[in-house]
């Protein structure tokens, strides 16, 4: 009866393709067509720009609290941009590069950080849910969705976002483990950004990667350079095909870093080091991507100078059209609305009750 | 018309929908090849398949987190939690998500799910098992609470939840599970969720209650009649939330005396909420003070002392005449 080591079923690998320094490994590179490099590109730009000016507003009061993307748009673009807009993302509360590649127009974005609900709502024709803010919770979402999908007899997965501090909550492990159960077509994508507010990964687990939990429940798992868009898609797209053809779920862990706050209401000075901050912003996703595409020749100085003038005006434009908005929307009784498919009479009562008090309020 | 218990009447519910209807699905722990603990889904598994009839990881969480996946996909997934005692692990799911994601996303997407929970005391299980706390579930904006009172409603209650476009708990009565029969029909039937039924008509007393007690209270209600020559109107609540209170204060106008009997804790409980509301509609039409017969506010006790914390029909005739002395 000798002890024996357990041959598991999968391995955990690291991808990365295009490095910082700007090496690439030409066998691994996914094909991708110029048109969709380039939308890929001016996504990333866009949100970056779209982060900064929404910090901006946020410090003048213009806006409450939101949680940056900075530093995370290539995990972001790379692993949405591997689906299709016939399969559903299902995102936690950071995926403002991923939403704006689906489609999601700034307008809304501004008008839910601006506190109204009405920006909440995902367009008609896209197939994402709204941010989910308590961490983790999402998760299992993706993998119900996945099941009707599944069910139904479609080829569609569902492709969910969450952070490295989202593998400590039980909803991580419940829901991946109900996708292994059930096969389902899921994708997890962990970004992993380090920071969990104020707390590390190393406080969050002690495992060497969190793409090996994924080992735990008999599922692949793959961790990647999550500043390398062209790694982040290419493993995402595996694991996209995997799910289309019945294999199941797949978690890719996106190596990468928050470089602005968690939220605006926190202050990351207080407890991580300047070095370290300083340290990635050389790994810069965006700095990356563009030396690839410039060596290319899809790109020149002068577009990249181009393309950032035109997302600036994009977004003061946004602000805009938010601000005409908001004025139009507003009132308050709204609240009242799309709680139930009918109003029963007690919530009808105290909407009238609402509307009195505001028109007392009102003189 | 067959004689069914309540278990028997949820069984065909389920069963009935599921053939009517291919989106309906039932998820949770045992559910499936074992029929259920207490064989609600009996059967169903060998006729429907383990696709449509899910036996879940112990998980409570993720069994409300992946109906509500479901449910926003267009399928109709009914789920079980073994006891409400075990529900809190996914309390968070239901708060956070399924009660709101109609409204956070302005209507774009809706939960038609129904999760079904036993609860309450009365079958001498351990601790745990025997809660009344469906107040959790009313607090919350965005649900509906549905509590049954025997085979029959239970079955038409049942259907209608599952054919309800949004998140419905529902509550069953371990203690009347198999107590007694009443006939069913096999042909279709639905009860309206948010209206509450009159029991047994009287014009002296308004009793309110729901569930498993309503059969204590209609025990009271005779009693009453026999010895002290009062005659109690019965209102079997059915739908806790939204509360019915248009039927509570036609019978409170009438009747001008109320006792309340609940299960569930004292403090902040449903009784707390009725007598709010008929304070606010029917005050001046009251002649006495509001009795409530209710579950003591202490951790619901091991079985060996159960009876003694569950309203039993000399506590309910005490309230009563109390409602009535002043």
């Amino acid at each position: 009866m000798p002890r024996k080591k357990i041959k598991l079923d999968h391995q955990i690998e690291n991808l990365s393709i295009l490095n910082e320094k700007g090496k690439l490994d030409k066998d691994l590179v996914p094909e991708i067509d110029d048109k969709t490099l380039l939308r890929m590109h001016r996504t990333m730009v866009l949100s970056r720009r779209f982060d900064e000016h929404q910090l901006r507003w946020q410090r003048q009061g213009r806006i409450g609290t939101f949680a940056p993307a900075k530093g995370q748009e290539a995990s972001q673009v790379g692993s949405i941009a591997a689906i299709e807009p016939s399969d559903w993302m299902v995102p936690s509360f950071r995926e403002t590069t991923a939403a704006i590649w689906r489609g999601t127009p700034l307008t809304g974005l501004l008008l839910y950080n601006a506190g109204y609900n009405e920006g909440g709502r995902i367009p008609d024709d896209q197939n994402d849910l709204p941010i989910a803010i308590p961490v983790a919770s999402q998760i299992s979402h993706a993998v119900g969705i996945a099941y009707a999908m599944k069910c139904r007899g479609e080829k569609h997965l569902a492709m969910t976002y969450f952070g490295d501090g989202a593998t400590s909550e039980g909803d991580f492990h419940e829901g991946l483990n109900l996708a292994q159960v059930y096969n389902t077509p899921t994708v997890f994508i962990c970004q992993n950004n380090q920071w969990a507010i104020s707390t590390p990964r190393e406080i969050q687990t002690r495992t060497k990667t969190l793409a090996q939990k994924a080992l735990a429940y008999g599922m692949p798992g793959l961790q990647v350079d999550g500043n390398d868009l062209l790694a982040v898609y290419a493993a995402t797209r595996e694991a996209a095909d995997r799910a289309r053809k019945g294999d199941g779920p797949t978690l890719i862990e996106c190596v990468t870093y928050r470089i602005e706050v968690h939220t605006t209401a926190d202050d990351p000075s207080k407890y991580r080091s300047e070095e370290e901050v300083e340290a990635w912003k050389k790994r810069d996703p965006i700095v990356r991507f563009e030396r690839y595409l410039k060596t290319k020749k899809l790109l020149s100085d002068d577009d990249i100078e181009g393309i950032d003038e035109e997302v600036i005006k994009e977004v003061k434009g946004a602000w805009k059209e938010a601000e005409d908005q908001m004025k139009q929307l507003g009132d308050p009784v709204d609240m009242f609305d799309h709680l139930y498919a009918e109003r029963p009479p007690y919530l009808e009562e105290q909407r009238q009750d609402m509307k009195q008090s505001l028109e007392a309020r009102r003189g | 018309m067959a004689e069914l218990t309540m278990i028997e009447a949820i069984n065909l519910a389920l069963r009935q929908e599921m053939e009517k209807d291919e989106s309906v699905f039932v998820l949770g722990e045992d559910v499936g090849y074992e029929g259920g603990i207490f064989r609600t889904t009996e059967n169903l598994y060998d006729q429907f398949g383990k696709e449509r009839v899910m036996d879940t990881p112990m998980a409570e969480s993720a069994i409300l987190g992946m109906s509500l996946g479901m449910a926003v996909y267009g399928l109709k997934p009914v789920c079980e939690m073994q006891f409400s005692g075990f529900s809190y692990f996914g309390f968070h799911q239901m708060e956070s998500q399924v009660a709101r994601m109609r409204w956070r996303s302005r209507g774009r997407y809706t939960v038609p799910m129904v999760c079904r929970m036993p609860y309450g005391g009365g079958v001498r299980a351990l601790e745990h098992h025997s809660e009344s706390r469906e107040v959790y579930y009313a607090h919350t904006p965005g649900l509906k609470i549905v509590i049954p009172s025997g085979p029959r409603n239970a079955r038409a209650l049942l259907v209608s939840a599952i054919r309800d476009p949004d998140p419905v708990i529902f509550f069953e009565g371990k203690s009347i599970y198999r107590s007694f029969r009443e006939e069913v029909p096999d042909e279709e039937e639905t009860l309206p969720i948010g209206e509450s039924q009159v029991v047994r008509e009287g014009g002296d007393l308004t009793m309110i209650t729901y569930g498993a007690l309503t059969h204590r209270a209609l025990e009271a209600a005779e009693t009453l009649s026999e010895e002290d020559g009062i005659e109690a109107e019965v209102i079997d609540l059915l739908t806790i939330s939204p509360l019915d209170d248009r039927k509570l204060s036609e019978s409170v106008r009438k009747t001008g005396r109320v006792v309340i009997v609940h299960e569930a804790h004292r403090s902040f409980g449903p009784g707390a909420e009725i007598i709010a509301r008929i304070n606010e509609k029917s005050f001046f039409y009251l002649e006495a003070p509001i009795q409530r017969v209710t579950g003591y506010d202490v951790i619901t006790p091991y079985f060996a002392r159960e009876q003694d914390y569950i309203p039993d029909t000399s506590r309910i005739l005490q309230g009563a005449r109390q409602a009535l002395s002043a």
